[in-house]
């Protein structure tokens, strides 16, 4: 072990058989199985653990658990390298590899530290005043500036290798803090046989109890805890959760808690996830989040070897680590003097405790009694030294005199904040007692309970009888206890206590005293916030940045509301709160993404003939959360070539497209008709049964919302189809119109998207091969004419045949049961063959379209009418969804750009969607006559085509107009001519 | 997070339901003028305090339900299916 061990001989909850070495900065240490990260490098004299945020001041230490502001590092490396982890969370393994962040070069010389100098300018607000102007600075500049300067860690750079799980619990009672308050609840309410859950965010068990001694029920505090933990961990309705964190409080009670599964091993177990995100809702929640330290503000109050009492209390009653060889407590209270005192029974020299009371208390005199000399009346006016402290110089707060004593560590006792954060994120306003000079929080909701140091109690027996309490009315109140309510309830008493002040600092006193550590905001910050006007709380925290950095303010709000109050000349309470936010503590982002990453973000939807599209060399692509085939590939083949290949075979001969991703609903009913009439455009009512139509519906505001092909299969029975992105929204569309707005219809409906699986076979051949297909079905011209519909089979399993196109070449959408999905594509190849059939993609598909003038999402793109997509025809002279609203004059307007259809003067020029059009051949400033929506390279026309709408519409036909496109500068001559490129006159579809 | 009181399937997560906006809106006769079509379709309360909203349960039963909710605290007093009709308030 190094030279300047702090290690003292005995104490501390740590193996001290199990020795472990670790690395912090590149160099070696040793620590103890049960050491954290900061008590092990405590231990062998490391005091310096980071820099600070904004000025790169030298930080120690401050905290020792969650509220730790200060000693962030990063942890691990590569894949798993993690920032800004507090070293006082990190239970140390052997082979632990951590850095120190923030400073270059070294953690010691630390060139950004010139920052203190330049502190004029970074003091409050300084983002807003120093890099106002010029803005051409900004990227170039000041944004370098900050990014270099105010960085906190390097996160990895490659893909965290670990998993992250989320998982729901249904406890009774759920209680948060396993203190001893929390412990007393837990049993009691478990006695009973209620499901209890406890979370501790520790790996050990117990709170205050691990930092000092004394008795519970004539037991010692270990002896009582160990009773308490392994009762409850035996109860098989009890359920202990360790190194779990309560994140935040939700509506209706719900609880986000992160459990650590694996952070305290070098990687984790095979199989086990690094950490898992709890989602509980509890019946009943007994929050026992205990109490967290204050510190006091004087100057240099952030210097290593400055800490709170507690830690270094902690330090030593936990981890057996002397805080450091000479120790000053500065104190307003109790709590310094039994730190005092704790401190000397384990062999530390405690030169002097300055409390700021007047007179001596009970406990300060046993402190003296002790030989610790006690000054009374005194703060700490400015910690000395150089990067670490090497004293401490005292002031009177009456006599003004000062007194300067040697020290390397001064622990701060400045009272205890009830833990109230889960409360306050939950809407709570905290209330200022007077008495014990700290907010608590009382919950509005019976569901909830605040119990022991978490609501102001701080003896300990009061405390595990609160707990007691709190846990015999949980069960009361879930029916599992029939004991009467007491009649009284325990109460917070009031404590010998100075009020929370910021020590004097007088005239020509230079120095920083700090409020909030992490975010580096000090006293003189808030002093000139209020200076400048922003007096108000809220504009306090914004401008300053007060209580903003990732520990809350755990420690900064009060001692904040203090100087803002003697800035503003206020009492405390007057000058009003800000509110906590979740979560509580700072939380990775794969702990809440969970399995919601990469390949598991969200389900892939495959049709149910993937596995033959994959055999056929299928290119796929996503469309939603399906996976389409693309285009089919031959060897050698690239993509272009591919998609002309497939369009040009299915107007020669064959093709076969997958089409099940298409949104289906069967609707039924007596009123289906009148239904279906309401929500389209054109009229459902006389269509024969039999036959499919083209349909169109609008959203209520009067613009395209979908459309698709539907059919009658009987009477009261039909059959919807709408597009692939829509199947959900026009479900939800139908399941409004149907319950809100035309409940007086009879009508049912249900998606049968999955339920039945589609292709399109189209092609001149197409008739011949479906004849081959079928179970003698009849499917000739008179039989199933253009727009038919006939149920039929294919291979003893029934079959849906509607003759309707979307390619403009003779064809057929062919729908079976999803499980028959493969059997239908091989019986299709088969009889297929002969006509040399070609499987085509949904690029095919789209040029086909095109090139037939038909409309889809580029055009239905939510600003356009049916007017504009040339189907203003349709509206039939009947009520339906979206008519009063497209009849509106802008909507009606002849203005408006309407569908045509466009291409290039050369053949030489490609068209590009989002195209605009325009009049002249210069690049800006001129009107927009319209655009392109969509483009394809068609074989068919022997060069690019495209779609788009135009001013005027297709009564500027024959024009010639041209193409901009300034991302690419370009700029295309182009005719204007009809959508509908191939067969006009529609004779293939009826052939 | 939430729990709403769906009246099929029983006090259910939040996270199954998509908001749907105000309820208090009532649909004119399509005949109606165009400014209250226009009011209809554009125009929603967005009160501080109790609230008639939208609720479509897509994640179980696929009911519109009609929620009363306090928007300042969060707390639900009710929910019904939309298809019973408009309440009086």
């Amino acid at each position: 072990m190094a030279g300047s061990s702090f290690r003292l001989p005995s104490g501390g909850a740590i193996d001290r058989s199990s020795s472990l070495s670790f690395e912090f900065d590149g160099k070696s240490y040793r620590g103890f199985q049960g050491d954290t990260l900061a008590s092990a490098l405590m231990a062998n004299g490391v005091r310096l653990f980071g820099r600070s945020f904004k000025y790169h001041r030298p930080r120690g230490i401050i905290a020792l658990g969650s509220a730790e502001p200060n000693a962030l590092v990063e942890m691990r490396g590569d894949a798993r390298r993690e920032p800004n982890i507090q070293a006082t969370m990190v239970e140390l393994y052997d082979g632990l590899v951590a850095r120190s962040q923030n400073r270059f070069p070294s953690l010691r010389w630390d060139v950004m530290a010139v920052n203190q100098l330049a502190s004029p300018f970074l003091q409050a607000g300084f983002y807003y005043k120093t890099f106002m102007w010029p803005a051409s600075f900004w990227e170039p500049v000041y944004e370098k500036l900050i990014r270099r300067a105010a960085g906190l860690g390097r996160a990895a750079e490659a893909p965290d290798p670990d998993h992250y799980e989320h998982t729901h619990a249904h406890p009774d009672v759920l209680v948060i803090g396993a203190g001893a308050t929390g412990l007393s609840a837990a049993t009691k309410a478990a006695e009973t046989g209620a499901r209890v859950m406890v979370l501790d965010e520790h790996a050990a068990l117990g709170g205050w109890l691990n930092h000092e001694d004394g008795e519970i029920d004539g037991a010692p505090y270990k002896a009582w805890l160990d009773r308490q933990v392994s009762t409850l961990e035996t109860k098989e309705n009890v359920e202990v959760l360790k190194r779990t964190s309560a994140l935040g409080l939700y509506d209706d009670n719900m609880v986000l808690a992160l459990e650590r599964v694996s952070d305290h091993l070098p990687e984790p177990l095979a199989g086990c996830a690094r950490q898992r995100l709890w989602i509980i809702r509890p019946q009943k929640i007994i929050v026992a989040a205990g109490a967290i330290e204050r510190p006091l503000t004087f100057v240099n109050n952030d210097k290593p070897g400055v800490m709170l009492a507690s830690a270094a209390q902690g330090l030593a009653r936990c981890y057996g680590v002397a805080p450091g060889k000479r120790i000053i407590i500065a104190t307003n209270n109790d709590g310094g003097h039994r730190t005092a005192l704790t401190l000397q029974q384990a062999g530390i020299d405690v030169a002097a405790v300055a409390d700021a009371r007047e007179t001596l208390s009970l406990c300060a005199e046993e402190s003296q009694s002790a030989g610790i000399a006690v000054h009374t009346a005194t703060m700490p006016q400015k910690a000395l030294g150089g990067v670490e402290v090497s004293g401490v110089r005292l002031r009177g707060l009456t006599s003004e005199k000062t007194l300067d004593l040697d020290c390397d560590v001064i622990a701060m006792a400045g009272g205890l904040n009830p833990n109230i954060q889960l409360l306050s994120q939950g809407g709570k306003r905290p209330l200022w007692q007077e008495d014990i000079q700290a907010f608590t929080a009382e919950p509005s909701d019976d569901a909830i309970s605040t119990v022991g140091a978490c609501r102001g109690i701080y003896n300990l027996a009061a405390c595990v009888e609160d707990g007691r309490l709190a846990g015999e009315a949980a069960a009361r109140d879930l029916g599992l206890s029939s004991t009467a309510a007491p009649s009284v309830r325990i109460e917070p008493s009031a404590i010998d206590i100075a009020p929370v002040l910021e020590a004097p600092k007088p005239p020509g006193t230079r120095g920083k005293a700090f409020v909030d550590f992490q975010n580096d905001v000090t006293a003189g910050d808030i002093r000139l916030a209020v200076q400048e006007g922003y007096e108000s709380v809220e504009h306090l925290k914004r401008y300053t940045t007060l209580g903003m950095a990732t520990d809350q303010g755990k420690l900064a709000n009060v001692n904040g509301l203090a100087v803002l109050a003697d800035a503003r000349n206020e009492a405390l309470p007057d000058v009003g709160v800000t509110r906590f936010r979740p979560p509580y503590t700072p939380t990775s982002i794969g702990a809440f993404a969970g399995h919601h990453r990469g390949k598991t973000y969200q389900p892939i939807r495959r049709t149910a003939m993937h596995s033959a599209h994959e055999e056929c060399g299928a290119t796929f692509v996503e469309a939603g959360q399906w996976l389409r085939p693309r285009y089919y590939a031959r060897p050698g083949e690239d993509m272009l070539t591919a998609i002309k290949r497939e369009a040009t075979a299915v107007r020669a001969s064959l093709g076969v497209c997958d089409v099940s991703t298409l949104g289906k609903i069967d609707v039924f009913g007596p009123d289906a008709a009148e239904f279906l009439n309401r929500i389209y455009i054109n009229n459902w009512l006389k269509l024969p049964v039999g036959k499919a139509r083209y349909g169109v519906m609008l959203r209520e505001d009067g613009h395209l919302f979908d459309d698709g092909t539907t059919s009658r299969l009987s009477d009261d029975h039909f059959f919807v189809t709408c597009t692939t992105a829509n199947a959900g929204r026009v479900l939800a569309h139908m399941e409004h119109a149907s319950q809100v707005l035309f409940p007086e219809l009879d009508v049912v409906f249900c998606s049968a998207t999955e339920q039945w699986c589609g292709v399109a076979l189209a092609g001149p051949n197409s008739r011949a091969a479906l004849s081959k297909l079928v179970d003698g079905a009849d499917v000739s011209n008179d039989a199933l004419p253009f727009m038919g519909v006939t149920e039929t089979t294919i291979e003893g399993v029934p079959a849906r045949l509607f003759r309707i196109s979307f390619s403009g070449e003779l064809a057929y959408e062919i729908n079976v049961p999803w499980g028959a999905g493969n059997m239908l594509w091989r019986r299709i190849m088969e009889v297929g063959a002969e006509f040399d059939i070609t499987p085509y993609g949904t690029e095919a598909l789209s040029v086909l379209r095109i090139e037939k003038g038909h409309i889809a999402g580029s055009e239905i793109d939510g600003r356009t009418t049916a007017a504009d997509a040339g189907l203003g025809r349709m509206m039939a002279k009947k009520a339906f969804i979206g008519k009063a609203m497209a009849n509106r004059p802008g909507l009606t307007a002849a203005s408006r750009p309407a569908l045509v259809g466009v291409k290039p003067i050369s053949t030489h020029d490609r068209l590009r969607g989002g195209a605009h059009f325009v009049a002249a051949p210069k690049a800006r400033e001129q009107e927009s006559l319209g655009w392109v929506s969509s483009t394809a390279d068609s074989p068919a026309m022997k060069g690019w085509i495209g779609l788009g709408f135009l001013k005027g519409g297709t009564a500027r036909i024959g024009e010639r107009l041209f193409a901009t496109y300034p991302l690419k500068d370009e700029m295309v001559e182009i005719e204007i001519c009809s959508p509908i490129f191939v067969d006009p006159e529609g004779e293939r579809v009826r052939g | 997070m939430h729990r709403i009181p769906c009246p099929w399937c029983g006090a259910r997560d939040e996270s199954e339901f998509q908001y749907q906006g105000d309820a208090s809106v009532r649909r004119p006769n399509p005949e109606a003028e165009n400014s209250d079509m226009s009011d209809y379709v554009y125009f929603r309360e967005n009160p501080k305090g109790w609230h008639l909203e939208y609720w479509h349960h897509v994640g179980g039963c696929r009911q519109w339900l009609v929620v009363e909710r306090n928007t300042a605290t969060h707390e639900i007093k009710s929910a019904r299916l939309a298809r019973s009709g408009p309440e009086e308030r």
